[in-house]
């Protein structure tokens, strides 16, 4: 049994306030999609330089 | 023979039809406006790419069975292969969707191709449903008989039966992966023919006026 299947195994963990709950796993995925969503309305794209830029 | 006063067959019409609105130019096109050079843009081919994963995991699955995706590592491989390119395909279309709505990507007589993205969306996720109720373990046997209830309670129990194995098989595996590419191929063309939208505050021919 690796740390995965360990991992697999366990119970999820919930946040509950009031009317709202969530699971601290579509959590982290909720904000790794909106991180990545400002990610990629900020971060440079690769040769996309605007005139006068070096 | 055909002469000029026979009635057109639909084959012309369809092939006209085709060059005027998807010529072969529109169809692979090897140069895009300077405003698709931003990450936001790659979420769409990031998503047909994970698709293209999903499929071709699947198919592996498919030919070497349950037995094998559940106890041998080169099975667990592909079958996580097969799960975690779900999970990708999800983020990245649901980012994908996030920046078209932001643009107002429906802009410029391309109703349809946010319509057949929907379509998409929706019909994907009905896809991976039906994926967890086919794994063949404990999880999928929980899964369905929690499920079934929620779909007797809307009545439509009878017609899909998420305990019936084979019924949910033959939807993950074949109709419903038939649709999704129907559907996603539909969405790229019309891409392809409408072209990427432009930012909302360029100015755009095609709109005739700034939107």
């Amino acid at each position: 049994m690796g740390i995965f299947d360990h991992f697999m195994n366990l119970r999820a963990v919930y946040i509950h306030i009031g009317w709202f709950q969530i699971s601290i796993t579509n959590l982290i995925v909720i904000i790794g999609m909106l991180t990545l969503f400002g990610l990629a309305l900020f971060l440079p794209f690769p040769g996309n330089k605007k005139k006068g830029q070096k | 023979m055909s002469t000029s006063t026979e009635k057109e067959m639909w084959v012309s019409k369809l092939r006209k039809g085709w060059q005027k609105n998807l010529p072969i130019e529109k169809l692979l096109p090897d140069t895009q406006p300077a405003y698709v050079a931003s990450w936001i843009y790659l979420f769409g081919v990031a998503t047909l790419a994970s698709l293209g994963m999903i499929i071709a995991t699947g198919l592996w699955l498919s030919f070497e069975g349950a037995q094998w995706y559940h106890t041998s590592n080169v099975g667990h491989f592909a079958n996580s292969m097969h799960f975690w390119s779900v999970q990708f395909f999800f983020v990245f279309m649901v980012v994908h969707l996030w920046g078209k709505f932001w643009m107002a990507a429906w802009r410029g007589r391309r109703m349809l191709t946010w319509i057949t993205g929907a379509f998409a969306f929706v019909g994907s996720i009905a896809t991976a449903f039906t994926g967890y109720l086919v794994q063949s373990n404990f999880d999928s046997q929980w899964i369905s008989y929690e499920a079934k209830d929620g779909f007797n309670s809307v009545g439509i129990g009878s017609r899909f039966t998420v305990t019936n194995f084979g019924q949910m098989l033959l939807l993950h595996v074949a109709f419903l992966p038939v649709i999704i590419g129907l559907i996603t191929l539909v969405h790229v063309l019309l891409v392809r023919a409408k072209g990427v939208v432009p930012p909302i505050d360029a100015f755009n021919k095609e709109l005739g006026e700034r939107k």
